[in-house]
């Protein structure tokens, strides 16, 4: 290995961190703006990491998925979401279900159980760093974490997405196992859902005068 | 094999171009019955074909499901299963076509009918699949489209119970077949039917799999005590789809009872007593029930589970005639099974449209409001004794060949056997004549009370006769029971491919058996004969007698009462009370009763009910016992999305856990 591949290597850990460091960001944030930067700031990140891990053999593929995760999670999505905060007037999560401290401290603990779970999951070696899978798991429960702990309608759409950027950090793992088509299909996904449910908050709040989603319990049967 | 795909193919493609057509529902029916019509023809060339003594014909494709392969054939008895069904299937939606036109909202109607050619296309995928999934599939599919069409009119509650009813039942019922399935397929890994090897689990692991595909199938089929749903969701659903579903799709239940007794290679005697206990018990509790009725089509619902019960009856003398190596009983009792599913079909068809015809015209199905309609309903009246006649099991129609030759079978097993096996031919032969002597009296007084007499309400009084393609449904399903009947000889040999598929008889025992059984059924065609052409001539020579004479109606000598009501006539509960309480039946009835009092009575009444003792008995106290349990997981639904996530987060990690640990 030569240096310009340990450099490389160094890199994607330290991307990798970064994406550790965003989730708990997100945990601990209240402001509604500053959530959706950091996971917007995730896709980001995610979305490079495949043009450094390959060691420079940059395929058309993986430059057009790169481009593709980054324009739609680094612009688009948030921008969809920032104008939906706005038309809805409400800038923070005021009562979450769980508080901001205990979420961090819950935060802690996935992170453990990710690395424990990663570490015994039966995986074909890849050449992406190590920590990739276990970090992609903890992306995935702090996505259903905030799903699972956030009152607003928009916070959830958030955990939706960053369970999204653990799903492509999954598959970047992957990067040569994965058919491109799958990860595109995904990135469609979300991408719908987050349009739709972009106008479903505006809509609820138009009607009911508030985005939470634990207010909205009449609709069991 | 081409042909019979193309039937499936028409059959779907007929159902989803129903529901886009245009206009108020009458063109979907057409449209549906057109396609059904197209289908039947398609589908039933290839299956005589087979019968006749064609090669087996079988189709296999990869499929992506675990476990599954697209792999479908035809043989003998498979294709004795899909006559009946296409050909009832088309001539009730012919019916339906123009019964159904003022059913409901557009959308209702166009839904209803694309479900109908759902479920004939599922049955038909049900008897040629030859992979346990796929045939789990199919049933899945037929049941679920008769689950919609059984509530087409959801808005009264009553049908809404018998769906609910319906849906549990049927479930029950998969559940059962899901995990026969698996148990048949232990050892191999996929549930293709030809590599299933069931002799090396031993007669342990057989007599698991009869019993759950007798609670499988016979969910479906209607055994007692797994007849709960039949008397609730036939009453319910639209008369076309009662007909198909009581003369069709609950065979799918014998068809699948048959199918897997042949995975299970020479059966021991109980599997034989098994099924006569059951049949006897389902014959004689039907035609009971049957007999305390007041509402027409529920009537005939318990009628089904009657007939259920004589198929189970030649299925058990079958098998024993199979475990004590006699084929001739064998090929007697499985041949008399088949028949009558194919007769049953005839004519349970036949009553269910004529029942619905009545029910159309007088708009009540309450057999004491009704009356008369003989006068104002000639076609309607006399389809409906053709089918009484038959299922009474009398010559020269077609109910008498199938119970004649499970008669057969039955005196062959008492006469030819000794110990237990005889004693199962004359427990047989007992069933049976109860069982015909008591439908008997049943249609005396389904016949009687709704057709004859004076109309015991206004809306009976106008009842005209129904439409004219009704009507061509009836008389095609009529006259087939007189073909069916007087062609009785030719019918062993037509069917013999199915039996010999059913029972696993040889060659040659089948061609002797057949023989014989031919040779009496012809006496009986000709002293059938004889007896027609005696009451031919003396309907010629009253005719002749009364040409010259002048003819008057006046009223009967009414006892010298000067103002007799038509509320005066027997009423069907007053007819079949005798019956019920001398066989204790009354105990079962409910009863209301004001009684007359002091020298000048007023106001008086009688109400009777009977409701089903292993519903109300068994099914209701369970049935409330789980929902009270699992009453107690109702603060699970708080209603808060993040904790719907949260339970789903919890189970995914708690298994990812487990399996990694």
């Amino acid at each position: 290995m030569n240096g310009w591949e340990t450099a490389l290597k160094g890199l994607v850990d330290t991307l990798i961190v970064f994406v550790v460091l965003a989730n708990m960001r997100l945990l601990g944030a209240s402001r509604l703006g500053s959530c959706i930067r950091v996971v917007a700031l995730q896709g980001i990140l995610l979305g490079l990491i495949p043009l450094v891990s390959q060691g420079g053999h940059l395929g058309l593929r993986v430059v057009l998925q790169a481009a593709v995760s980054t324009v739609l999670k680094g612009i688009v999505f948030p921008a969809l979401l920032i104008r939906a905060v706005r038309e809805s007037g409400s800038r923070r999560e005021l009562a979450p279900i769980v508080g901001y401290t205990p979420s961090l401290l819950t935060g802690g603990g996935l992170l453990a159980l990710a690395l424990w779970l990663g570490g015994r999951l039966p995986l074909p070696p890849t050449a992406t760093s190590s920590l990739l899978v276990p970090v992609a798991l903890f992306t995935i429960m702090v996505g259903l974490f905030m799903i699972v702990a956030r009152r607003k309608a928009i916070t959830q759409v958030l955990g939706y997405l960053a369970m999204e950027n653990g799903i492509f950090a999954f598959g970047l793992a992957f990067a040569e196992k994965e058919p491109f088509l799958v990860e595109m299909g995904i990135l469609l996904d979300a991408f719908m859902a987050v349009f739709v449910m972009g106008i479903m908050v505006y809509q609820i709040n138009r009607e009911f005068d508030h985005i939470d989603a634990d207010r909205l319990s009449a609709l069991k049967d | 094999m081409p042909l019979l795909l193309a039937s499936l193919g028409v059959l779907l493609l007929g159902g989803l171009v129903a529901l886009a057509w245009p206009g108020h529902g009458r063109g979907s029916g057409r449209v549906a019955a057109g396609s059904v019509f197209a289908a039947a023809v398609l589908g039933i060339i290839p299956a005589i074909r087979v019968l006749a003594g064609g090669n087996v014909m079988t189709l296999d494709l990869p499929w992506e499901m675990p476990l599954g392969s697209l792999s479908i054939g035809l043989d003998g008895l498979s294709a004795f299963f899909i006559i009946p069904i296409l050909l009832l299937g088309a001539i009730a939606a012919l019916y339906g076509a123009a019964g159904l036109r003022d059913g409901g909202p557009r959308r209702t109607v166009a839904t209803s009918w694309l479900m109908y050619n759902v479920l004939i296309a599922g049955m038909l995928l049900v008897v040629v699949a030859r992979n346990g999934m796929l045939l789990l599939l199919a049933w899945e599919l037929m049941s679920v489209a008769s689950f919609f069409l059984v509530m087409f009119e959801d808005g009264r509650p009553e049908v809404r119970r018998a769906g609910r009813t319906y849906l549990i039942a049927t479930h029950i019922g998969t559940a059962g077949l899901l995990v026969m399935f698996l148990l048949l397929g232990r050892g191999c890994d996929t549930l293709d039917f030809n590599a299933f090897r069931i002799g090396e689990g031993g007669p342990r692991l057989s007599g698991i799999i009869f019993l759950l595909a007798i609670v499988g199938f016979g969910t479906k089929a209607g055994f007692v005590p797994l007849h709960g749903w039949l008397p609730e969701a036939h009453p319910a659903a639209p008369s076309h789809v009662s007909a198909v579903m009581s003369g069709v799709m609950i065979k799918t239940g014998i068809y699948g009872l048959l199918r897997v007794l042949t995975f299970l290679g020479p059966p021991p005697p109980w599997f034989g007593w098994v099924l006569v206990g059951i049949g006897a018990v389902s014959g004689v509790y039907g035609v009971l029930f049957a007999l305390a009725q007041h509402d027409l089509k529920r009537l005939l619902a318990y009628h089904s589970v009657e007939n259920i019960g004589i198929i189970a009856l030649g299925i058990g003398v079958g098998l024993l005639g199979r475990s004590h190596h006699l084929p001739v009983v064998a090929v007697l009792g499985f041949g008399g099974a088949l028949l009558h599913v194919f007769n049953h079909a005839l004519f349970k068809g036949l009553l269910f449209l004529a029942a619905g015809a009545v029910a159309h015209a007088a708009h009540t199905r309450e057999i004491d409001s009704l009356g008369g309609l003989l006068r104002h309903m000639p076609v309607t009246g006399a389809s409906f004794l053709v089918g009484a006649v038959a299922i009474c099991g009398l010559p020269p129609l077609n109910g008498f060949v199938s119970e004649a030759m499970v008669y057969l079978a039955a005196f062959c097993a008492a006469t030819s056997a000794t110990g237990s096996f005889a004693v199962s031919g004359v427990v047989v032969i007992t069933a049976l004549a109860l069982i015909g002597g008591l439908a008997a009296a049943c249609f005396t007084k389904a016949f009687g009370i709704v057709f004859l007499g004076e109309p015991r309400s206004a809306a009976a009084a106008d009842a005209g006769e129904v439409a004219p393609a009704m009507r061509v449904a009836m008389v095609i399903l009529a006259a087939g029971c007189g073909v069916v009947g007087l062609c009785a000889p030719l019918l062993p040999g037509a069917a013999a491919e199915a039996i010999r598929v059913a029972s696993g008889a040889s060659p040659a025992e089948m061609q002797t058996s057949v023989t014989w059984v031919a040779g009496s059924l012809r006496l009986v065609v000709l002293g059938a004969g004889a007896l027609l052409v005696t009451f031919l001539g003396m309907a010629l020579a009253r005719r002749r007698l009364l040409a010259r004479r002048r003819v008057v109606s006046a009223p009967t000598w009414d006892c010298g009462y000067a103002a007799p009501t038509t509320r005066m006539q027997y009423t069907a509960s007053s007819y079949a009370h005798p019956l019920t309480s001398l066989l204790g039946l009354s105990g079962w009835t409910r009863r209301e009763i004001t009684t007359p009092v002091g020298l000048f009575p007023k106001e008086a009444h009688l109400r009777t009910t009977t409701p089903d003792p292993v519903q109300d008995g068994i099914y209701a106290p369970v049935f409330a016992a789980i929902g009270r349990f699992l009453l107690r997981f109702r603060p699970l639904q708080g209603g808060m999305i993040q904790l719907y996530v949260l339970y789903i987060a919890l189970t995914l990690l708690i298994l990812l856990a487990w399996k990694l640990g």
